[in-house]
């Protein structure tokens, strides 16, 4: 069975040979197999987001490979290699366009990766399945259909991204830190419809996350990165017995400095 | 030196027959400058170079129509190579303008065979408009104005179409819902530039000449009749208007432009001054929305409340 991703040898560095230069992935490996659910955690410049846009294509990396599902896409720019991926993004504006209604938004996500024609946007046939998924979210947005997404809070775009991301079914699903903008209450909500959705279309999904609890609660396995390396790597049952404590105790064994995050210390 | 009212009357129908083929020109502006979010200065060239086009041919023996379609090419060549600068070599989408604009100055004159302008002997032609026959002018291009609006009514609810106002609303979505925004902006650019090209083409036939300056300042007149169109419309109704509605407003603001300009004429106010005019209109029409925000919201108005709070806590 090949890897749903799979990652060889990926490096990247930012701002090469100048005094901002940074060493973001050095040497990645990292394989996941179809329906995993990883999350990613690991301080501030560790390389989680780095790794995820490595993926999604946002800019070539210098060395190594990138399969999805068996391609190699390590040549492909994001738009390129977009009918595999689902991506939502920290920042609940950048998944969603805001001058178009959600339908628009919905109808274009349907086409995502597909040759886009001179065919009406939206169909009147894909209309009644657009609502119906949109009931699922429970956010009364199945009434609000020619709204302009503009006019949503960032849980509710949030939550439409997802809808979005997972509408074409994706390869693997990427969430950078999806929930972090958004208040506890809201993130929670993001949170469960992740889990749903993730669930109900069993997607192999990588999500970064800052917090340690749901990082050990959420998901079949856990990957914990620190300088542009995996350090850690639990799956199955030996990730059910985790505990925030035991996480610190073996990022300061493995990378041998305290886990002095502030962030991550916060969200315990 | 009186102001005679029925000079002003009689000159409103030229107005309007002008403001025409501005607003078709706006409808260009339109996409560019709303739907892609780029301000597009070739249009300064490419408005000329449809003018010089569509002059050249119909010297030649080229029918009329068939002229302005090929101005049309023209201009949409040169929103081409705009498109190019800035996506293939990342030059900013302003400068790339600009860039194309100055070097479409030689090409215009090189289509003129070297001249600063040429004029079309009016009666030789069945010209497509002409400001000999106004209310023939107005219908024809009021009728090419609402087909224009259909098109683009059509085209911008299409996959494609809706892919192009993504491009322009969202760069980062787009791309991840696998659309190359790149060639979006360069399709984008094409069709905008065609449009400037097609309505200097009328403009060179209603006026019987075209002029290497004709299209000086057409970008400002294009977002002059963009924004005072806009206003109008959300004046009279609102912000949630249908997107067809919001086109015919568009060109409406074309005309409203033009009408100023005759009243700015007829009132006798050097013809000079209409560049700064406009461009003051414009400034503060672009200005408005920011200075409302400001109101609201401005570190001098906080700084006002700390001094009074503090006053009133002493």
């Amino acid at each position: 069975m090949t890897a749903m991703l799979k990652l060889t040898n990926v490096c990247k560095t930012f701002n090469p040979g100048t005094i901002n230069e940074k060493i973001a992935l050095n040497h990645v490996d990292l394989e996941l197999e179809e329906n995993d659910f990883v999350t990613v955690i690991g301080g501030n410049g560790a390389g989680k987001s780095t790794m995820l846009n490595a993926v999604a294509g946002v800019w070539p990396v210098d060395e190594g490979s990138i399969f999805i599902d068996g391609i190699d896409v390590t040549g492909l720019p994001d738009f390129k290699r977009a009918s595999l991926i689902g991506r939502v993004f920290q920042d609940p504006m950048t998944g969603t366009a805001a001058d178009m209604q959600i339908e628009e938004n919905l109808a274009l996500a349907a086409k995502r990766g597909k040759s886009r024609g001179l065919g009406w946007n939206v169909k009147a046939a894909d209309r009644q399945m657009f609502r119906e998924k949109l009931a699922t979210l429970g956010l009364g947005l199945e009434d609000r259909m020619q709204t302009k997404v503009g006019l949503l809070s960032g849980g509710q775009r949030q939550a439409l991204t997802l809808l979005m991301a997972s509408l074409q079914r994706p390869k693997i699903l990427l969430l950078d830190e999806h929930t972090a903008a958004l208040d506890p209450k809201t993130a929670k909500l993001v949170l469960d419809l992740t889990k749903e959705i993730v669930e109900e279309n069993h997607l192999t999904t990588m999500m970064v996350t800052h917090n340690m609890r749901d990082a050990i609660h959420i998901g079949n396995r856990l990957i914990m990165m620190d300088e542009g390396k995996i350090l850690l790597d639990v799956r199955g049952e030996e990730k059910k017995q985790l505990t925030v404590e035991d996480l610190m105790k073996k990022f300061e064994a493995a990378s041998g400095e305290e886990f002095a995050n502030d962030q991550a210390l916060l969200s315990k | 030196m009186g102001l005679n009212f029925g000079n002003l009357i009689g000159a409103m129908p030229g107005g309007i027959a002008q403001g025409l083929i501005w607003g078709f020109m706006a409808l260009g502006v339109y996409i560019t400058f709303r739907l892609l979010d780029i301000a597009d200065l070739t249009v300064d060239g490419s408005f000329t170079t449809g003018g010089a086009v569509t002059v050249m041919l119909i010297l030649s023996g080229v029918n009329p129509v068939l002229a302005v379609l090929a101005a049309a090419v023209a201009g949409m060549i040169a929103g081409m190579v705009t498109g190019l600068l800035h996506t293939v070599f990342d030059i900013p989408a302003i400068l790339s303008g600009i860039l194309t604009q100055f070097a479409l100055y030689s090409i215009n004159l090189a289509i003129m065979g070297m001249s600063a302008n040429k004029g079309l002997p009016v009666d030789k032609y069945h010209l497509f408009v002409s400001s000999r026959n106004i209310p023939g002018s107005i219908l024809t291009g009021a009728l090419l104005i609402l087909f224009v609006i259909a098109v683009l009514y059509w085209y911008f609810g299409t996959e494609h179409g809706s892919a192009m106002r993504a491009t322009g609303s969202n760069p980062e979505m787009s791309k991840a819902q696998g659309i190359n925004i790149n060639s979006m902006k360069v399709i984008g650019l094409a069709l905008s530039n065609a449009f400037v090209a097609m309505s200097g083409g009328l403009l060179s036939q209603y006026q019987g000449f075209a002029d290497i300056n004709m299209g000086r300042g057409a970008i400002v007149i294009g977002l002059a009749a963009v924004i005072i169109g806009e206003v109008l419309g959300n004046a009279l109704i609102g912000k949630r208007m249908n997107f067809a509605v919001r086109l015919g407003f568009v060109a409406v603001g074309g005309i409203i432009y033009y009408l100023v300009i005759v009243i700015v004429l007829w009132l006798k106010l050097d013809s000079n001054y209409l560049k700064l005019l406009t461009a003051v209109v414009v400034a503060v029409f672009l200005a408005v929305p920011n200075i409302q925000t400001k109101m609201k919201t401005s570190f001098s108005r906080a700084g006002k409340r700390s001094v009074k709070t503090t006053k009133e806590a002493n």
